[in-house]
């Protein structure tokens, strides 16, 4: 995205050392902030991957295998769900990545931002991405107008991956003494995190639009066919309605050509 | 301990990988025209929003393909977590809020 002051479609600058460390150090701190909702939910359902794995007949090798190697949520809840169905192993792994398709568009958007990191680095990268890591991310990295690899960081592993796998642990091997997440609340941590996250993204007639057309779109295919897909569709056609909106700049030079027209529709 | 499902893992990360990592690994995804920029900057907001849509307003069916519109408490509770980051800029609190709502709620039985 282009940093403020960019045209649009310029690549943002990459070296967060130009920046001004107070202003590094407040981005920083308020992308802890958020991330603590997001440890919030990945604790919570961490813990129910964990006590599902566990009744699905998961060991607890099995299930931690499952959250450090695949880390990723709702492929991980599907898969147990399948296995103790008893469902063939090459359905679940095509049911994986239908369900994780939209990875992709995460991981696209990110990389004009991540594009001068080092190769390894994003290899690794590419592994902790999850809907959490991408949302801390992008709003971070568009608040401060640059990349912050530390800031990926923090949003992937800090936010997410420590917190999944320490509860998922929780959950597959002590999960009987623990309280459901939903009588504490926790399972609108996650939609009021996305949503949050969604208002932190949208400063602009496009962006709403995009957002607007997503929720239309989410909500209509998950009514009629999956969820899953509704999202993933959501999050291709919702851009190009906001792209056929006017940007702001070209709304304002619109006016300002209609402003600066005399009333015989001569110009001066 | 069991540890054959250790394998179906390492299957289901061998196909989830690629769409994490193609576009930040394949040459070429940092040098899009601009229109293709603009695009990708605006998934963030669609595909957040599509994702907190499809949890609180759609009820996945249990058996076949579909699902119910959902009418409930997470609606006001997502609703004043929107209203609370826009005017507090502040993520932390609107969950707060979210789950307050959500808690009080149920532990009054006034939802499920």
């Amino acid at each position: 995205m282009p940093a403020a002051g960019l045209p649009e479609g310029s690549l943002p600058p990459v070296d967060p050392s130009i920046l001004d460390p107070s202003v590094l150090r407040a981005a920083r701190r308020r992308l802890a902030v958020d991330g603590i909702g997001l440890v919030a939910s990945a604790s919570g359902f961490g813990l129910v991957f964990g006590l599902t794995a566990r009744s699905a007949g998961f060991s607890p090798i099995e299930a931690i295998a499952f959250s450090v190697i695949v880390f990723a949520g709702a492929s991980q809840f599907a898969a147990a769900g399948m296995v103790a169905a008893g469902f063939a192993w090459p359905a679940i792994v095509v049911l994986t990545a239908l369900v994780n398709a939209r990875h992709f568009l995460y991981s696209a958007a990110l990389a004009p931002w991540l594009r001068t990191q080092p190769f390894l680095k994003r290899v690794v990268m590419a592994h902790l991405l999850t809907d959490e890591a991408f949302a801390l991310a992008s709003v971070h990295f568009r608040r401060l107008g640059r990349v912050d690899p530390a800031g990926y960081w923090l949003a992937a592993i800090g936010s997410t991956f420590i917190p999944w796998n320490l509860a998922t642990i929780l959950g597959v091997l002590g999960g009987q003494f623990i309280p459901d997440p939903r009588v504490l609340g926790l399972d609108i941590v996650f939609p009021a995190a996305m949503a949050g996250l969604a208002v932190g993204l949208t400063n602009g007639r496009r962006e709403v639009a995009a957002a607007a057309a997503g929720v239309i779109c989410a909500v209509v295919i998950g009514l009629l066919w999956d969820s899953r897909v509704g999202i993933v569709v959501g999050g291709l056609v919702g851009p190009l309605v906001g792209l056929a909106i006017p940007s702001k700049e070209r709304f304002e030079s619109v006016l300002a050509d209609v402003a600066a027209e005399p009333e015989d529709g001569l110009p001066s | 301990m069991s540890t054959g499902l250790v394998g179906l893992a390492v299957l289901m990360a061998l196909v989830t990988y690629p769409s994490r990592a193609i576009p930040l690994l394949a040459p070429g995804f940092d040098r899009l025209p601009p229109r293709a920029l603009e695009y990708l900057r605006l998934v963030g907001p669609a595909v957040l929003a599509s994702i907190a849509a499809s949890q609180i307003f759609v009820t996945p069916a249990t058996s076949g393909s579909g699902g119910s519109f959902h009418i409930g408490i997470e609606w006001l509770a997502v609703a004043a977590c929107v209203v609370s980051v826009a005017w507090r800029r502040n993520l932390l609190l609107g969950i707060v809020l979210a789950v307050a709502i959500v808690a009080g709620a149920r532990a009054l039985g006034l939802a499920g």
